[in-house]
């Protein structure tokens, strides 16, 4: 028993210290609303910025973050970043997997998902636009969710926009200053800096367009059939909607001579 | 089958005729379509068919969910990742299910509160009550090992707090907890029984679903006068009734199209709304969320359990007479369990002899003051165990069971109920065609 607990004491500590420091008192983290395109029930991934989206990943997060539950091959489906196959392959082929049947390590395909975090601490991406909500209450009541969206992604966009500049060493980890970071102060250090990645389109590339592309490439990296989802729901909703107007009229005609037609025809 | 007189199933054709001497299931099937049914039932008799709907929906999406999925720790999560990204349409049949869960309460709590208000659990309608009542224990337990099975945050922490309720039980509870949960702690073992037992457990409710439907076609339906059917004669029962195909089929059919409308926009629109970010994180035993919240339909019933702290006066003269056997944590248990025994007794609480709300002047206010207490409960339930919610929900609580135990038996001796209608054909003219039938006016709601 005290072993377990000294185990998880220890555990804890290492984990609570790679993320963050304790808790601290009433910091509420900020979260910024970003009007992205793929919000609401007419929204749709723009597939420009999903492609600039995963070179950033590429370039910056994934030196630390991984992408365990995404395959490479989805970058190709349609409603994604839909590059070509060719690309996809040579996307693949930069990454090498351990291989137990050839017990040596090969170049990814397309069939092989995105490589696992390359560190401890850093936690995978897969769902990190679903596994965070940006947006609460009022009073715990989910009634903000409602209108504005989970907000994951804005989540995500706030914490990288969010460093102030402040550091602070504790326990031999520096930690950063970030208004969205849950406590107050986080252990990455801020990932993004204007005019790091250069897109070949020459496109915007200050930390806040950054943020953004790289946000919505993630959210469709957890959300990767959001847009036949939502295809889905139209057309279920479009056919009940017939289907309900039906039942009302043949319902009514059913009723019709048991109720008489004082108040109801 | 019912006992209110009406036409049965006669075999006409020589292959019904051959069929029936052998098995009757035509007539039954006839039989159960036909029921003579109230004509004046409202709108708040589609429930019924809703929930039938979400039992079949769950079963059916569970079976196909159950072919993709691995319920196994290191596996699990993964799986169900798989089913969302790589399976055919799984993303669709995954959110139908996780959000059908969320229909099925809701429909269970409107239909139950529409049990309270028109007194259908009273006599002779009680051991449909007390089977509604195991359908939605049945229903929660179902739910609460579903939710564990995604294997995320909150599944694995939901399932250490709520089998540390058993745990609670003075004396056998820690053998009790190691045997539900195979070990120690919420691990591989506790997951595979909880797989077993999620993809059982709606059978059983299918076969109680089958005994609630028989037993109310033995009685007959409800209505909202509580007025019961006229059964002196055919023609009698025939004023008061109509048969349930296609009058109610038709309407039934209609609402659910509506509520399947809503449903849908719910599930492709914003699936994730009603469940916890948290559980899209995996499993990790080392990392206690910060707020472990259970699924919105549990949070009444969380509330209950967690509003009797060890300071409350109640649980310090209980734990003081009981010689410390029921603490705090055991009492919060009991009243937990407690809440939904005074409902399932309600049928010998409620001592009024007037069956409809409608015509009971008093109960009315009590009874919506019960409706909006249970909203204010669900909201604590989502709340921290802080003040001032900590109060709020005592108060909450103490009128839940005040509501069963004190309101319900006094109001039956205190109240002047207001004149009802002689009967259901009296009471469907008032509100429809009074050229059919010269039932006397009745004031309508």
């Amino acid at each position: 028993m005290i072993r377990k607990i000294t185990l998880a004491a220890v555990a804890c500590f290492g984990l609570s210290g790679g993320l963050a420091t304790a808790a601290t008192g009433d910091f509420v983290p900020h979260t910024t609303d970003v009007a992205f395109s793929f919000e609401g029930p007419f929204g749709t991934f723009d597939r420009n910025q999903l492609q600039r989206g995963l070179q950033i990943y590429t370039e910056v997060c994934s030196a630390c973050h991984g992408l365990q539950h995404v395959a490479i091959r989805s970058l190709s489906d349609p409603g994604g970043p839909q590059l070509p196959e060719d690309q996809v392959r040579a996307y693949a082929s930069q990454f090498d997997i351990f291989d137990p049947a050839l017990d040596d390590t090969r170049p990814r395909t397309p069939n092989d998902h995105f490589p696992e975090s390359g560190m401890p601490n850093a936690p995978d991406l897969s769902l990190m636009a679903k596994a965070r909500a940006g947006f609460h209450g009022p009073y715990g009541t989910g009634i903000n969710q409602l209108f504005r969206g989970i907000g994951g992604a804005e989540k995500i966009y706030s914490i990288l926009t969010g460093y102030t500049g402040e550091e602070k060493e504790e326990a031999g980890t520096l930690f950063y200053e970030n208004t969205a970071f849950s406590t107050g102060w986080i252990a990455m250090p801020p990932p993004l800096a204007d005019g790091q990645v250069e897109f070949a389109d020459g496109h915007d590339n200050s930390v806040s367009s950054m943020a953004m592309d790289v946000s919505a490439f993630l959210m469709w990296a957890a959300e990767p059939k959001m847009m036949a989802r939502k295809q889905s729901g139209f057309v279920a909703v479009a056919f009940l909607s017939v289907l309900a107007v039906l039942l009302y009229l043949t319902n009514k005609r059913i009723w019709a001579n048991v109720k008489g037609n004082r108040h109801h025809a | 089958m019912a006992g209110i007189p009406h036409d049965h199933y006669e075999p006409r054709s020589g292959g019904e005729k051959w069929l029936y001497r052998r098995l009757p299931i035509a007539g039954l099937v006839y039989d159960t379509l036909m029921i003579p049914t109230p004509k004046n039932l409202n709108w708040m008799w589609i429930w019924g068919i809703v929930l039938t709907f979400c039992l079949v929906l769950q079963i059916v999406t569970g079976i196909v969910l159950a072919m993709h999925y691995t319920p196994q720790v290191d596996l699990a999560f993964a799986s169900v990742e798989h089913i969302m990204r790589n399976v055919n349409g799984g993303y669709m049949i995954r959110y139908l299910h996780q959000n059908g869960a969320s229909l099925f309460f809701f429909a269970v709590y409107l239909h139950i509160f529409r049990g309270l208000y028109y007194g259908s659990y009273k006599a002779p309608r009680e051991v449909t009550w007390i089977i509604g009542m195991l359908i939605y224990l049945a229903m929660m337990a179902t739910a609460f090992m579903g939710y564990v099975l995604p294997w995320g945050q909150m599944s694995f922490w939901g399932a250490t707090v709520i089998t540390g309720l058993f745990g609670a039980i003075p004396g056998v509870g820690e053998s009790i907890q190691t045997w539900l949960l195979g070990g120690p702690a919420v691990d591989n073992a506790t997951l595979n029984r909880f797989f077993s037992l999620h993809y059982l457990l709606p059978f059983v409710i299918a076969a109680l679903v089958a005994v609630h439907i028989w037993a109310f076609h033995t009685t007959g339906n409800n209505n909202p006068t509580g007025v019961e059917v006229r059964r002196g004669s055919k023609e009698e029962a025939r004023r008061d009734t109509l048969p349930f195909w296609p009058y109610f089929v038709m309407k039934d059919l209609f609402a659910l199209a509506v509520i399947l409308a809503i449903f849908f926009a719910v599930v492709g629109f914003m699936p994730n709304y009603l469940g916890h970010p948290d559980n899209y994180i995996p499993a990790n035993p080392l990392a206690t969320p910060a707020h472990i919240v259970p699924e919105w339909y549990f949070l009444p019933f969380y509330a209950i359990l967690r509003a009797f702290t060890a300071d409350v006066w109640v649980v310090i003269a209980v734990e003081w007479l009981t010689f410390g056997i029921v603490d705090a944590k055991f009492f919060g248990v009991l009243a937990m369990f407690g809440a939904i025994a005074v409902m399932a007794l309600a049928p010998w609480l409620d001592t009024s002899s007037v069956r409809s709300g409608r015509y009971r002047p008093m109960f009315k206010w009590w009874f919506a003051l019960l409706c909006l207490n249970f909203v204010v409960l669900m909201w604590v339930g989502a709340m921290p165990a802080e003040e001032p919610y900590a109060t709020i929900s005592l108060i909450a609580t103490a009128y839940w069971f005040a509501y069963f135990l004190i309101i319900l038996p006094l109001l039956g001796v205190i109240e002047k109920p207001l004149p009802q209608p002689a009967t259901i054909e009296d009471d469907f003219n008032a509100h429809y065609s009074p050229s059919t039938g010269g039932g006397t006016p009745v004031a309508a709601e």
